[in-house]
């Protein structure tokens, strides 16, 4: 069965239940499409030996009483704590780090009999949006157009490129900006950010910790439910994990959206919008509107200084969080020179750790907090932040039950472009930062191909906690879109 | 309670070249927390357990380790709010103090800047001779304390020990109202009573489970008080802060060399730099750690990890109802009701477990004797050995029995010293030890008087002088003393002698 990774997790869970297929042979087939994929540069640590061991023992627990993702093949994004296994957030710094630990999303989804196949790309402390600032170099989209080298997108690059090339069955993200959402996106799958508070925190990898989510990135909707089910919920050593009940999801997905109520935000249509989104966007909402729901024209005032206010957020926060690598303990430590003492430890070390965004962010951030410039920045964006928050509690409480935007500005560009103007390539996130800065659940939905053939995304956005609702949306949305475009294999 | 009413004591003033000067200081107190585990973790608080075993993966600032808020180091500070007479803030939040340092493992300490649990209290100071300041309460807020950074083991590495890292510490802030060295560390001595009777803070200064930053700035005769006014920092000199300082003797010799270090710049036309002292019991000195310019940029901002504490009135109530008899009140209550003196109630309040054995030894009995044996003799006695209170061979009711035996003239004084010599070595019932072994003072005038009778014949020239001289007459009682192994009634005794030898 050479089509065996082709597999929606769906498919798989129904396959393996009714015996078709085994776990060992499903994550055997997606351990050669791994390898045979290098050329992606998705995954950057494999752990073939875990990998067939948690087959095995999927394959032991067969049954009608196996968990929901028994002997599940997924890819873990480097940005999550594994036992025993690299976990190094993209970065030089955190070298030969193996923690002692697991995160507490991961050893769920294991807990439910997932399998990992090993650790994927991403940007360096997720702080990108096309996987380049990797330390392991960046991950490829399996998508191509004219032969150039397409970026799968960030930070959960080397997640989106493994789902959309068929060399897992679903991978975690995490989004703190839109590094599942956007990657989504630029590589035609499913990528959904909870609610702040739906997933632990405890065991990945801290960037900006008001805003990560941890998600599922998967083949089709289904499949984000599936998979999400099963990361979440209350985490007593995450604080900030809230104390709720879990719907079913899956269950959730009716099709049904008669009479629900979908706000179009006038603030998202962006002068010079490409023609193509604004069509995609369009049609978007019509389908919605085929299937029942109600558009209507909605404001979010505040839009337009969310990017600005999670550029100052986002790296404050970092700046703190990332001030623990430092050489002492673990990870990277410089050579050091005669006579040097602990400031020339730090400097040199993180000098040498971190590369130059993450350098640049530290920068900005600390800054920002700095005396004299808190209230200007920091307190400032706060604000703003609380503004962009009302935005949405206010359109919420009209009565709109999700929001329709674009997921991104555009497709996937080329690798290399963005380099002189790191500011060009924050514009990325335009559409996802309001989401992270006000807590909501994000979905993004492949519903079509631009003029090249490049997929496209939509983004809807939910009520706080209602990822139930926005999942059987996002799901009506599928159905009507009937995206089923694949990438040409050529790696 | 029975309040206690204190005059303000003066300020401790040190004569210039130029005139007077007086001191101001305000005091930054570390205390740690009572509890068995840390601030955000489960690890131990355990002292002196082997380098780097009491640490969590959090406190290590292994990468994705999250804080959890420990709920019993939440109660202790409210507590110690409630023991200080302080406002509670049913909302507080975390923030991040950001530094770089090897025993500061996350690169920030988890601190409350913004938003303290714990807001205006007060503490009142006795200094003795009925004088006592009150100093203001600013603050108190809970944070993590730092690791251990070793520098002398090795010539060319350093050290961390993160045993310490990540354990609770309260920060105890006063106002600027302690006048001198010697209100300093009375201060101290008295917070540390207050939190020991709380149990909140064992005040191990030894072990650096309390100690101080102190404030200091010299200002002219009249300052203070435009100050007090107007609540303008502007009256008051520019402050060094001394810090970490653990030992109430080096708090009085850092603050008054500091003063003094003042005040000679001042005078020589020159000015104090507001800067971070570090002082050296060695030299008697301070010397200058950081300069203002110097100091870091702590960057704080609410910590992203925590959620804003919120806690709630019902629950602050019901920690207010199981407080403990604080000192003042104790001390009042024992003037009051056992007619103790000022300085015996002090005495007798210092440490609660001197308290709780003293009303012991005084229920139902003569609260000024049982002051007097649980000072002068028990506590002379455990003295001399190092014994604490809680190893005092002398349980209260067996010195309570003692004191009962001498209210009811059953043995006299002199017997009983012998008596509690006997229960500190031998133990056992006082009452049943006086009777076996016939300690019963002799209130029989009969036997008395035969024993006067006996010492008067036996020394006609003793007579003789003593009946010229009436102050001799104390020699035939001591005597008198002695033939009955000391058993007769002293009063007795003297009575019957002199009336025998006709001097009255």
């Amino acid at each position: 069965m050479s089509d065996l990774t082709k597999l929606k997790i769906s498919e798989a869970r129904d396959a393996m239940r009714k015996g078709d297929v085994t776990s060992v042979e499903l994550t055997e087939a997606c351990l050669s499409a791994i390898d045979a994929a290098d050329a992606l540069g998705a995954f950057v640590h494999k752990t073939p030996e875990i990998a067939l061991e948690q087959a095995r023992a999927a394959d032991a627990r067969k049954g009608a009483d196996a968990p929901s993702l028994n002997g599940i093949p997924l890819g873990i994004k480097d940005l999550f704590c594994t036992k025993g296994v690299a976990s190094q957030a993209a970065s030089r710094i955190l070298e030969g780090f193996k923690p002692e630990y697991e995160s507490t999303v991961s050893s769920q989804l294991f807990a439910d009999g997932a399998v990992m196949l090993g650790k994927l790309n991403m940007d360096e402390f997720a702080m990108g949006s096309s996987n380049e600032t990797s330390c392991y170099g960046n991950a490829v989209n399996p998508w191509k157009v004219d032969d150039v080298a397409l970026t799968p997108g960030g930070s959960s690059g080397g997640s989106a490129a493994a789902v959309a090339a068929d060399l897992c069955l679903g991978a975690t993200g995490t989004d703190t900006g839109g590094s599942i959402r956007q990657p989504a996106a630029f590589t035609g799958i499913t990528g959904i950010k909870p609610t702040y508070g739906r997933c632990s925190r405890w065991g990945i990898v801290a960037f900006a910790s008001s805003l990560d989510q941890a998600g599922p990135m998967t083949k089709d909707v289904r499949d984000a439910a599936i998979m999400l089910q099963a990361m979440c919920g209350h985490d007593p050593k995450d604080s900030t994990s809230a104390d709720l009940a879990v719907p079913d999801f899956e269950a959730a997905l009716t099709g049904d959206i008669k009479g629900k109520t979908i706000g179009i935000p006038k603030e998202y249509r962006m002068d010079g919008m490409p023609a193509e989104i604004e069509k995609l966007w369009a049609d978007g909402a019509e389908m919605l509107k085929d299937a029942g729901a109600n558009l209507v024209d909605i404001s979010l005032p505040h839009t337009k200084y969310a990017l600005p206010a999670y550029y100052v957020i986002a790296p404050a926060e970092a700046s703190s969080n990332l001030a623990r690598y430092d050489g002492v303990r673990f990870g990277h430590r410089a050579k050091l020179a005669q006579g040097d003492g602990i400031t020339e430890m730090y400097e040199k070390t993180r000098a040498e750790g971190f590369g130059p965004e993450v350098q640049r962010r530290v920068m900005v951030g600390t800054y920002v907090l700095s005396a004299g410039f808190y209230d200007a920045y920091y307190n400032r964006a706060r604000r703003v932040r609380t503004l962009i928050k009302q935005d949405f509690e206010t359109v919420f409480a009209e009565g709109v039950d999700a929001i329709l935007t674009p997921a991104t500005p555009s497709a996937a560009f080329a690798l290399g472009t963005t380099h002189a103007d790191p500011v060009e390539m924050y514009l990325n996130d335009v559409f996802t930062v309001t989401v992270n800065l006000a807590g909501l659940p994000g979905i993004s939905v492949p519903t079509g191909l631009d003029a090249k053939g490049l997929p496209l995304g939509l983004q809807l956005i939910g009520r706080p906690w209602e990822e139930a609702d926005l999942l059987n949306i996002a799901y009506a949305l599928e159905g009507a879109a009937g995206f089923v475009a694949k990438p040409q294999k050529w790696w | 309670m029975l309040d206690l009413t204190y005059d303000s004591p003066k300020p401790k003033v040190i004569a210039g070249a130029t005139g007077d000067w007086e001191l101001v200081i305000g005091m930054e107190v570390h205390a740690q927390v009572a509890s068995k585990a840390k601030l955000f973790s489960g690890a131990s608080t355990q002292f002196g357990a082997e380098p780097n075993s009491n640490v969590a993966f959090v406190d290590a600032g292994m990468p994705g380790m999250l804080p959890v808020i420990n709920e019993g180091c939440v109660e202790m500070a409210v507590r110690t709010g409630l023991g200080l007479k302080a406002e509670i803030n049913l909302f507080s939040a975390f923030d991040r103090k950001n530094y770089f340092y090897p025993d500061l493992p996350q690169g920030y300490q988890i601190s409350q800047l913004y938003h303290p649990i714990v807001g205006e209290g007060e503490v009142l100071v006795e200094m003795g001779n009925g004088m006592a300041r009150l100093v203001r309460i600013e603050r108190i807020h809970l944070e993590q304390d730092a690791g251990k950074s070793i520098h002398d083991m090795d010539p060319a590495m350093s050290f961390v020990d993160l045993n310490r890292t990540g354990v609770a510490l309260m920060e105890i802030v006063s106002r600027p109202d302690i006048r001198g060295p010697e209100e300093a560390a009375a201060y101290v001595v008295k917070l540390r009573q207050i939190l020991r009777y709380l149990g909140t803070c064992d005040g191990n200064m030894q072990n650096g489970n309390l100690r101080a930053d102190v404030n200091v700035s010299v200002c002219r005769p009249g300052d203070y008080e435009r100050y007090q006014a107007t609540q303008d920092f502007g009256h008051l000199g520019t402050r060094c802060e001394i810090k970490n300082m653990n030992s109430m003797r080096f708090i009085q010799a850092a603050i008054d060399y500091e003063a003094r270090r003042q005040i000679a710049i001042l005078e020589d036309g020159g000015k104090v730099d507001q800067e971070t002292r570090l002082y050296d019991p060695d030299k008697n000195e301070t010397r200058s750690m950081r300069s203002k310019e110097e100091a870091h940029d702590y960057r704080y901002f609410p910590d992203p990890d925590l959620l804003p504490l919120e806690i709630e009135q019902a629950w602050v109530d019901d920690i207010a109802a199981r407080l403990p008899e604080l000192p003042d009140a104790k001390k009042a209550r024992f003037i009051n009701d056992f007619g103790l003196s000022d300085y015996d109630a002090s005495v007798l309040t210092a440490e609660v477990a001197n308290a709780a054995y003293f009303e012991k030894v005084a229920e139902g009995r003569d609260g000024k004797l049982a002051a007097n044996w649980v000072i002068n003799e028990l506590f002379g006695r455990l003295k001399k050995e190092d014994h604490t209170i809680e190893e005092s061979p002398v349980t209260p009711e067996q010195l309570g029995k003692i004191v009962g035996l001498i209210s009811s003239d059953a043995i006299s004084g002199k017997i009983a010293k012998d008596l509690f010599e006997i229960i500190y070595t031998e133990g056992g019932d006082p009452e049943a030890i006086v009777e076996e072994r016939g300690m019963k003072q002799v209130t029989d005038t009969g036997a008395i008087e035969a024993a006067v009778d006996e010492v008067i014949a036996a020394n006609p020239g003793q007579v003789e002088k003593a009946q010229q001289n009436p102050k001799l007459a104390g020699w035939f009682v001591g005597q008198v003393m002695k033939a009955t192994g000391g058993k007769a009634n002293p009063k007795a005794v003297d009575s019957l002698v002199k009336a025998k030898l006709g001097i009255e």
